[in-house]
């Protein structure tokens, strides 16, 4: 669309599932008569003579010929409606038109309002009731989200994130722990295909203070601020940034369950280990949360029992290593590192420097090649020297800077579990300040009481 | 009879959208240059080598140049720059 404004005639040729996806975010973008073309999808993994099929053949929205449609859109006079593009304002009122509980519930899962789970509707009463959570004004705009890169941002207030969190079912004294989460930037429903998620860690005191529990089925619905605050987070993403739509603002293709609740404290006491917010430059006495994007990806393991090195590395190598691994140890387990003389960084280092494929299989990845690739050619560093490997050559699949180590669980087992879990860094959906700088995944909660 | 209640709407504020123009289009390709821009998906390259060999053997009086981003779903100015300046028109894609 930016060439099109700098006056070149432009068609974007999209596969048929992206149509609905493609057509809004053209609305969107006020170019809604954008041309645009559709080849059957797949186009990843087909050969030349599928594409060159795909080329001779129908557009698979119009069925008509795609490279008919492609000479038109090129050199089809504009009509009026082209001309004009659309510019329009759209609003959301405050409070919606008064009906009954049942209708509003129905209203609610119709418009795509909720998470299919039974919600609190959000009454005048109850959303004053949140407000007192915060001592910040109602009107206080708190951030923008959007749900990929290629879509626009939406705004909202203090306000807007009380309602959502009173839709989750949370209480008053949870909502500074969640305006951070909406302050980050990070949706927790990111459109992307890969069906990425967000996995939350607070950190400090707040944690204590609101009844998070760190201890058995830490991470199930086992506590109601974890289970809450992880799904008021999910919630707000999905209505304050203008939905989550299947097809629309929606392309997981699997889809997540970490996109449910997904939220939970570090055990900071019973680690030896240093918590996740001071190593990263926050003080003990400062409450935080802390914001993984991905959940893709779950394996989980044992120990560490005698063979625990081939494990970890078994179990490292076998990620999607696009997304870097972010472990969660029961105490058990991290005591057990820490008496074999691991610190948590000394950890992280053995793990990224042991973790390694044949550089064929790390490029093979699809989206190492669509997203690393580039970065290689262009010599950024580390891809660049990974690209440089013969076929054969190991090639370290992480730096130690990508990977994080989170202490919790109830010690009746010393099991970890490795999730798929950027902590800032590049990538789709990354979130970014006003000044175009990678913003900071962990957040004060303090700021937000 | 229930009684009505009133709640919150709960939406963020969307921004408001200008529209834009669309270029305006050329009356034949005949001796045009048009960029094929390769949006660096997978095999988003093998799909304009095929509009290239496609263009060169149905209108070979178009003139094709395949272009890359610099990265995949990342603005790339240099890019929009070199089209603007040499292309006629462009096709990019694929866009998953």
């Amino acid at each position: 669309m930016s060439l099109e404004e700098r006056g070149v005639p432009t068609i974007a040729v999209h596969t048929h599932v992206f149509a609905r996806l493609a057509k809004s975010a053209a609305l969107a973008n006020g170019m809604p008569r954008t041309r645009q073309v559709f080849v059957p999808q797949p186009v990843v993994g087909v050969s030349p003579a599928q594409l060159r099929a795909y080329i001779e053949g129908d557009d698979k929205i119009t069925g008509r010929p795609f490279v008919q449609e492609v000479m038109e859109g090129l050199s089809r006079p504009l009509d009026q409606e082209d001309l004009k593009g659309s510019t329009f304002e759209r609003s959301t009122p405050r409070l919606l038109e008064p009906d009954t509980e049942d209708n509003l519930q129905e209203l609610f899962i119709r418009n795509r309002w909720t998470d299919f789970l039974p919600i609190t509707l959000p009454t005048e009463e109850r959303v004053a009731r949140m407000l007192k959570g915060t001592s910040h004004p109602p009107d206080k705009v708190v951030g923008r989200l959007r749900p990929t890169a290629f879509r626009e941002f939406w705004e909202f207030t203090v306000e807007k994130v009380a309602v959502n969190a009173v839709m989750a079912g949370a209480r008053p004294e949870y909502l500074p722990v969640i305006l951070a989460m909406a302050a980050s930037g990070q949706t927790a429903r990111s459109s992307s295909t890969n069906s990425f998620a967000t996995i939350s860690v607070v950190n400090g005191p707040i944690r204590n203070e609101i009844g998070m529990d760190s201890g058995i089925g830490v991470m199930g619905p086992y506590n109601h601020a974890n289970a809450t605050i992880g799904r008021a987070y999910g919630l707000l993403s999905q209505n304050l940034q203008g939905g989550s739509v299947p097809g629309e603002s929606y392309m997981g293709t699997l889809g997540n369950w970490y996109g449910y609740t997904a939220a939970f404290p570090e055990a900071e006491e019973r680690s030896p280990w240093q918590p996740l917010h001071v190593q990263h430059g926050f003080k003990p006495t400062d409450s935080t949360v802390s914001i993984f994007f991905g959940g893709w990806y779950t394996h989980a393991g044992q120990g560490p029992r005698e063979t625990w090195q081939n494990l970890l590395i078994r179990t490292l190598i076998a990620t999607d290593h696009y997304l870097p691994p972010f472990l969660v140890m029961d105490p058990i387990a991290a005591r057990e590192f820490h008496r074999l003389g691991f610190s948590k960084e000394g950890l992280i280092t053995w793990c990224a420097e042991n973790a390694r494929l044949p550089a064929r299989d790390y490029w093979d990845n699809q989206w190492i090649q669509t997203l690393m690739h580039p970065l290689a050619v262009a010599g950024v560093e580390p891809y660049a020297t990974r690209l440089k490997a013969a076929p054969d050559e190991l090639v370290q699949l992480f730096l130690p800077e990508d990977i994080n180590i989170v202490v919790a669980g109830g010690e009746t087992q010393g099991f970890w579990k490795i999730f798929g879990g950027r902590y800032g860094g590049r990538g789709p959906g990354a979130p970014v300040t006003d000044k175009g700088k990678v913003a900071s995944p962990t957040l004060s909660v303090d700021a937000w009481r | 009879m229930s009684s009505r209640i009133a709640v919150h709407d709960p939406r963020g504020y969307p921004p408001k959208v200008a529209g834009k123009r669309l270029a305006p289009r050329l009356e034949s390709l005949d001796g045009k240059v048009v960029y094929l821009v390769d949006c660096r998906f997978d095999n988003s390259d093998a799909f304009m080598e095929q509009m290239r060999e496609w263009f060169a053997e149905h209108l070979p009086a178009v003139k094709t140049r395949i272009i890359q981003t610099r990265e995949s779903w990342v603005d790339d100015p240099q890019m929009r720059a070199k089209v603007e300046e040499d292309g006629d028109a462009a096709i990019l894609g694929v866009g998953l």
